[in-house]
């Protein structure tokens, strides 16, 4: 099993790394094109700043490799929102492989979203061991809105897209890499997909 | 909703888990890694690990701990002690830390909270302050381990930290820290209610009342404990069970 988890300018992607590891799968941490592109699953982490994050990604062309792709591909945190239409994070455009943009959210509680928060009406490849009401691991100041994608939801402020699903493309905005136990049988399910 | 957090501290000496009282008389406790572990199998939200001795004598934290913790561990963890500079900060988000805790350093140059969350994001920034509570009913902020006071005071510090990006307060009472008779409410309820960013509580922690006190009385986000978790008087499990019958939300 050949796993690529992309390399770009992005913080703490070697956590995600180490989750693979406890796994027993020995990832590639890699910006090599031809290595993505042959891997069985592509992994698209994420901590960083959408704006920023997305120019570094078209110059290097890793938006139309992304696209490209026809294996699972699962993006993680700003992952998830980079692969989204367009981004309120620096107005943003985006991959766009999900049709639905990134909203920042009211300050009506504390934002960021930091906490362990409850998956709801879980549904799709990545939930199906997944008890209902699991809590996972959240840090971000942006959201997903509902839509015909959402493959799990959250609630806080309002109710958000904690993953999406559509065609090989998955993503979470929760780090299962971070999630305990839950998080460890979302990032298996992946794997064995 | 979201859950309230509850973070065993682990203070690092020699590569050894350590927990002082009122920052002295420092007692061994075990191996900073397999009592992280244990802590996340019994349901520790996150973990904050502290290099005690790193600001005193000016040690670097040891970077190979952080990279088998985070090898290791499948919860956050927090990362402080001696972290001076951003290289400090990348030397360590590069070894697996996903939060990295400033204080003295901070106090000196709070520039510092602005470079590493406009580097790397205010999720990565937690400002750690000590306080003392004096006599003239100010609580003022003290760094090198409590050793120093300084002209800082706690609520005008940590509004600063905030607007210079910092993503969390980890507030110790000096005061409270080794006496288990329970958290600083009603200055922790102040700082939450002054700061949109979430806050830890820290110091005090003895009986299971004092956390449903510390979440509902004290407003926090996070409470932060050690010996009591490191010498089994309230194993997790226990505290969450607890919180959850007091109709505190809880993972």
């Amino acid at each position: 099993m050949k796993v690529a988890v992309i390399k770009y300018n992005a913080g703490n992607i070697r956590s995600v790394g180490f989750a693979l590891d406890r796994l027993g799968i020995k990832a590639e941490i890699t910006d090599d094109f031809d290595y993505i592109r042959k891997a069985d699953k592509v992994i698209f982490p994420g901590v960083g700043e959408a704006s920023t994050t997305m120019k570094h990604i078209r110059a290097n062309g890793l938006d139309t490799l992304i696209k490209s792709l026809k294996q699972p591909v699962l993006g993680i945190c700003l992952g998830q929102q980079l692969l989204c239409s367009h981004s309120e994070e620096g107005d943003t455009d985006c991959i766009g492989i999900f049709d639905v943009p990134v909203l920042k959210f009211p300050p009506l509680l504390k934002v960021p979203h930091m906490g362990w928060n409850c998956l709801h009406d879980t549904h799709g490849d990545l939930f199906a061991a997944i008890p209902a009401n699991s809590y996972v691991y959240f840090v971000h100041s942006y959201y997903v809105p509902l839509c015909e994608n959402t493959a799990a939801s959250c609630e806080y402020i309002t109710r958000f897209s904690a993953a999406l699903q559509k065609d090989n493309f998955f993503a979470t905005q929760f780090h299962p890499e971070k999630s305990g136990h839950i998080g460890h049988l979302i990032l298996k399910s992946f794997i064995e997909l | 909703m979201i859950a309230k957090r509850i973070i065993p501290c682990l203070d690092i000496k020699d590569g050894q888990t350590v927990k002082g009282i009122n920052f002295v008389n420092i007692k061994e406790v075990g191996d900073p890694v397999e009592l992280g572990a244990k802590y996340a199998r019994e349901g520790a939200d996150e973990l904050v690990y502290l290099d005690i001795t790193a600001t005193h004598e000016k040690r670097k934290l040891f970077t190979d701990l952080v990279k088998r913790i985070a090898l290791h561990l499948n919860i956050p963890f927090t990362v402080g002690g001696g972290i001076n500079e951003i290289s400090d900060a990348d030397r360590l988000l590069s070894a697996g830390a996903d939060k990295i805790s400033v204080n003295s350093s901070a106090v000196r140059n709070p520039q510092l909270i602005e470079d590493i969350a406009s580097g790397y994001g205010s999720q990565f920034v937690v400002t750690a302050i000590d306080a003392r509570l004096e006599e003239d009913g100010k609580w003022w902020v003290y760094v090198n381990g409590g050793r120093i006071r300084t002209e800082k005071e706690l609520f005008s510090w940590a509004w600063e930290a905030q607007e210079r990006g910092t993503g969390e307060i980890l507030f110790t009472s000096m005061n409270h820290d080794g006496t288990k008779s329970g958290f600083a409410c009603e200055a922790l309820a102040t700082l939450s209610e002054n700061l949109s960013i979430p806050i830890i509580a820290s110091g005090g922690a003895g009986q299971l009342q004092h956390f449903s006190e510390v979440f509902s009385r004290g407003k926090a986000d996070a409470a932060l404990a050690a010996s009591i978790f490191h010498f089994n008087e309230i194993p997790i499990p226990v505290l969450k069970d607890y919180l959850r019958n007091q109709n505190i939300v809880v993972r």
